[in-house]
């Protein structure tokens, strides 16, 4: 399992005055956690809104597996193998966890129009798979409790994963997801690196991800892209990233910031 | 209390998710089958028009309380159907194929008014469908050579080749088989792909595209198959009265469709059958009752609308899953009786959404 399955190049996005994301390019290859960083502003979600076709770029390409992205209208990105959290959850509110991962199905649907109206056998031999392969991936994110909750009265954590758990019933080759972490405890943010590492390792899915928790960056990622007021400031392995100096001060400011903030002394 | 022990997966699939369904629905159908004997011919007239509701009702249900699309121009799709079927049966086509016309119509007319929903959400939506619904009233009352003008237009009994159902009781069970059917293709509608993508355009439009649901193909979908409904209740509702005019399928007409749902329970099938029950029974109930009020009120202009506005605010207010919640309620106080709270139906309030995109 080698090669590039995204390649993202000179991409670049402007929002009226605004410059979000300047000629971004990185390649993210097959089997990988590639991590994007950067302070708040600095382009990431955007990059992801772009690969999930929700925006489209000023200029720029973007290849998925030899396809070019920007051909394809946005419904047509799941089917391609792409999957996406939100950074602010989206799930069905009014549904159940199950009916959530059931809509993850979608794009296998196998039965037509006339055929679902009259529920024929054929329907509901695809009904059982479906839910089959729905129960694969509630098995594998621990979520039996939670099969006939409604989504609306679950917790905060809980929806983290439902929406994990609905991208992974897609299929996908590409899991996209953005801030994994955000709002959860010490607690659940590990079982969320565990995951991604199984999901990677176990279902052989690649994971870009936008990521803030520096720790569960570097746990789980392969390579990490640092951004920063929408360029491309380091790549390389977290550790790598971590020393950049142009990582550094764009989070902490140069070195010279802060001499010229110390006081002098008397 | 009941609990069910589930080992298959189809338990889950199946519409009778227990024996309590067959019992009490097989209950249900045997009262339906035997109305005409149980009630008089008025009432029977009355359970008549609760059917072709239901069936117009399931329609609107499907596309505001399952897709989430608004249409305040519903009864204009009831006054195709209705007109399609006059003009059909006028020129002689059997009934059936009349209905079907009808129906494929009236799901024509929804697929145009489908395509502005593509762009507008929620009151914007409503006041185009708003509009649509004048539009189509204007077009009944202007069209003369077809529809006969304000003046109005007969429709002969239905005539399935050649067996004239003229009666009350044949009637009745025109609109029971065909209200049967409609409620179980809805049903089978919400358990496949095509319902659970309905749903999700409802809940969040984003994430249903990102999931690989064609919004648009999905939501004209939506429009098509709630319009078919409300044709084939409008070509029912036709040879019910044996005489239309536009001013039957005027703005009020819509309002009234759009409180049966709401009052009925936004986003269950049983609200659609309990709010046709209570559009039909509540005149009836205010007819009683003017009896009773003094004089000033009772005869008052308006007294109707007023009634079913404040019922409505007081749907809104403090039951806004309609009768079917209140229905829920009940059922679940006794199932799991003595352990009912009274917060148990109280939804957490949703985390916010900052970050809506387009």
């Amino acid at each position: 399992m080698s090669g590039v399955l995204l390649s993202a190049k000179d991409l670049s996005v402007r929002f009226g005055g605004v410059l979000a994301v300047n000629k971004v390019g990185f390649d993210v290859h097959r089997g990988e956690v590639f991590t994007l960083i950067g302070p708040n502003g600095a382009g990431k979600t955007t990059v992801f809104n772009l690969i999930s076709r929700i925006y489209t770029p000023t200029s720029g390409s973007i290849d998925f597996d030899g396809t070019p992205l920007l051909a394809h209208a946005p419904h047509e990105i799941a089917q391609l193998g792409i999957a996406r959290t939100f950074q602010n959850i989206e799930l069905f509110e009014h549904a159940t966890v199950l009916q959530n991962l059931l809509i993850g199905r979608h794009v296998h649907r196998e039965t037509g129009f006339w055929s679902q109206l009259f529920f024929t056998p054929a329907t509901r031999a695809a009904e059982v798979r479906t839910r089959h392969k729905a129960e694969e991936v509630i098995e594998l994110l621990d979520l039996q409790h939670h099969r006939e909750s409604l989504v609306a009265g679950l917790p905060y954590g809980v929806r983290k994963v439902v929406e994990l758990a609905r991208a992974l019933c897609t299929e996908p080759k590409l899991l996209l997801l953005d801030e994994p972490s955000s709002g959860l405890n010490v607690e659940e943010t590990d079982d969320m690196a565990f995951w991604i590492g199984d999901i990677r390792d176990e279902l052989g899915v690649t994971v870009l991800m936008v990521e803030h928790d520096m720790s569960l960056v570097s746990k789980v990622s392969d390579r990490v892209l640092a951004m920063n007021q929408g360029e491309v400031l380091a790549l390389g392995t977290p550790a790598e990233v971590q020393r950049h100096p142009g990582v550094i001060e764009a989070y902490l400011g140069a070195a010279g910031d802060v001499e010229s903030l110390r006081r002098k002394a008397a | 209390m009941r609990f069910i022990f589930k080992t298959r997966y189809e338990q889950d699939i199946r519409i009778a998710k227990h024996g309590g369904y067959l019992f009490w629905y097989g209950a249900l159908m045997l009262v339906m089958l035997a109305a005409p004997w149980i009630f008089p011919e008025y009432w029977l007239a009355q359970v008549t028009f609760v059917l072709i509701y239901a069936i117009v009702g399931l329609g609107l249900m499907l596309l505001s309380g399952f897709t989430g699309q608004f249409s305040l121009g519903h009864a204009a799709f009831l006054g195709v159907g209705a007109y399609t079927q006059a003009a059909f049966t006028g020129m002689g086509v059997p009934f059936p194929l009349a209905l079907v016309a009808a129906a494929a119509v009236s799901a024509f007319v929804g697929v145009i008014v489908g395509l502005p929903a593509l762009r507008l959400k929620g009151i914007y939506l409503g006041i185009a469908t708003l509009a649509f619904g004048f539009i189509v009233e204007e077009v009944f009352a202007r069209w003369e050579s077809v529809t006969g003008g304000n003046a109005g237009k007969h429709v002969k009994a239905p005539d399935l080749f050649g067996w004239k159902l003229d009666s009350g009781e044949s009637f009745y069970y025109l609109c029971l088989v065909l209200a049967v059917l409609a409620t179980l293709a809805i049903l089978n509608l919400l358990r496949s792909p095509t319902g659970r993508a309905f749903v999700a355009i409802r809940d969040s439009e984003i994430s249903a595209q990102s999931m690989g649901i064609h919004l648009a193909r999905f939501k004209t979908l939506s429009f098509a198959i709630s319009a078919a409904l409300a044709g084939v209740g409008g070509a029912l509702y036709a040879h019910k009265l044996m005489f239309i005019s536009p001013d039957q399928f005027g703005v009020l007409q819509s309002i009234d469709l759009i409180l049966m749902i709401v009052i009925g329970g936004l986003g269950s099938v049983h609200g659609a059958f309990l709010g046709a029950i209570f559009l039909i029974t509540m005149p009836q109930v205010i007819a009683l009752a003017k009896d009773y009020l003094p004089e000033a009120i009772g005869m008052a202009p308006g007294l109707q609308g007023l009634v079913y506005g404040v019922v409505l605010i007081a749907f809104v207010l403090f039951e806004p899953l309609g009768l079917y919640g209140r229905w829920l309620k009940f059922r679940t106080w006794f199932q799991i009786f003595p352990f009912y709270r009274r917060g148990m139906f109280k939804r957490q309030k949703s985390f916010q959404k900052s970050e809506r995109l387009k």
